[in-house]
């Protein structure tokens, strides 16, 4: 197999891209959420 | 539409797992570069789905400032992420084939660049939608989008006008690409289009989602300057209008 290792490099680092892009993707959904119970609560609060 | 979107993932998620075999196994192995050139598989497909991102950009930031709709704004928006996160792809994949191929990881000719400066200028849009509050910024952010994409048929007619280190194409452009290597390349690109679809859809609900919260935020602030407890300290006139009353 000539140059596999450059293969599996590139390989690698496309899903990198794609899965540090997802991780970012859940971390501000997660955020998000955190922010609309906050939001729900204040809500019941002030009613 | 809920119900659509885990049967688009799955189905993603098995069009990936076929276009890998396709692109590692079934593929022919190139007589000159080996096994380097599988990287072709990765690296063109995200190049197509990038421009067309952009393309897509393109279209929803002139149609939002013809119309102002927030949602095409979303979409402006979404596109650019997205095609930047496939655009990362390339800039990464094309230095990894090209160490083993020309010896070199980069060099600074026409295409390179242009994809380069193709890159900065998505970031830099994203930049300016991420940190700026002003009313004006998505106005703003889709004219920085028209003149951006200016920037995607220098890329990709580049090779055809200048003499550069990057190969002459070889589709479309006089050369000739094995059948079996062509079949391989449209499945990868069908997977990838799948897959940005996948990341489009997620990221434009998030930003659906934020712009509500947003919404609910600044509706919070107003409730809490008439009624909140710490109404006083945040502004003093309501304090001293309920010690009028």
């Amino acid at each position: 197999m000539k140059n596999f290792e450059y293969l599996l490099a590139a390989w690698i680092a496309v899903w990198a891209v794609f899965f540090f892009y997802q991780i970012n993707l859940g971390r501000r959904f997660a955020k998000l959420r955190d922010e609309v119970e906050r939001l729900k609560q204040q809500i019941q609060l002030l009613s | 539409m809920k119900r659509l979107f885990p049967i688009l993932a799955v189905l993603t998620a098995l069009m990936l797992g076929y276009a890998v075999y396709q692109a590692l196994v079934v593929a022919p192995t190139e007589r000159t570069m080996g096994d380097v050139q599988r990287i072709f598989y990765y690296h063109v497909p995200s190049a197509w789905t990038a421009f067309l991102l952009f393309f897509v950009n393109l279209v929803a930031s002139v149609a939002y400032l013809v119309k102002r709709n927030p949602k095409v704004d979303a979409l402006a928006m979404v596109s650019a992420e997205v095609g930047v996160v496939f655009c990362t792809v390339v800039l990464v994949t094309g230095p990894i084939w090209a160490r083993p191929v020309w010896g070199i990881w980069w060099t600074w000719d026409v295409r390179l660049t242009s994809t380069l400066v193709l890159w900065l200028i998505y970031v830099s849009y994203l930049l300016l939608r991420r940190f700026s509050d002003s009313a004006q910024a998505p106005a703003l952010a889709a004219a920085l989008a028209i003149f951006g994409a200016l920037d995607i048929p220098l890329v990709y007619f580049s090779i055809w006008f200048f003499r550069t280190q990057h190969p002459q194409p070889v589709i479309g452009g006089g050369g000739s690409i094995d059948p079996r290597m062509w079949r391989v390349l449209l499945i990868n690109w069908m997977a990838f289009l799948c897959f940005a679809l996948l990341m489009c859809w997620s990221r434009y609900r998030l930003e659906t989602m934020r712009r509500e919260v947003e919404e609910a935020q600044a509706l919070e602030s107003l409730l809490g300057d008439d009624r909140g407890p710490s109404a006083e300290i945040r502004n003093p006139k309501v304090a001293l209008n309920r010690s009028g009353q």
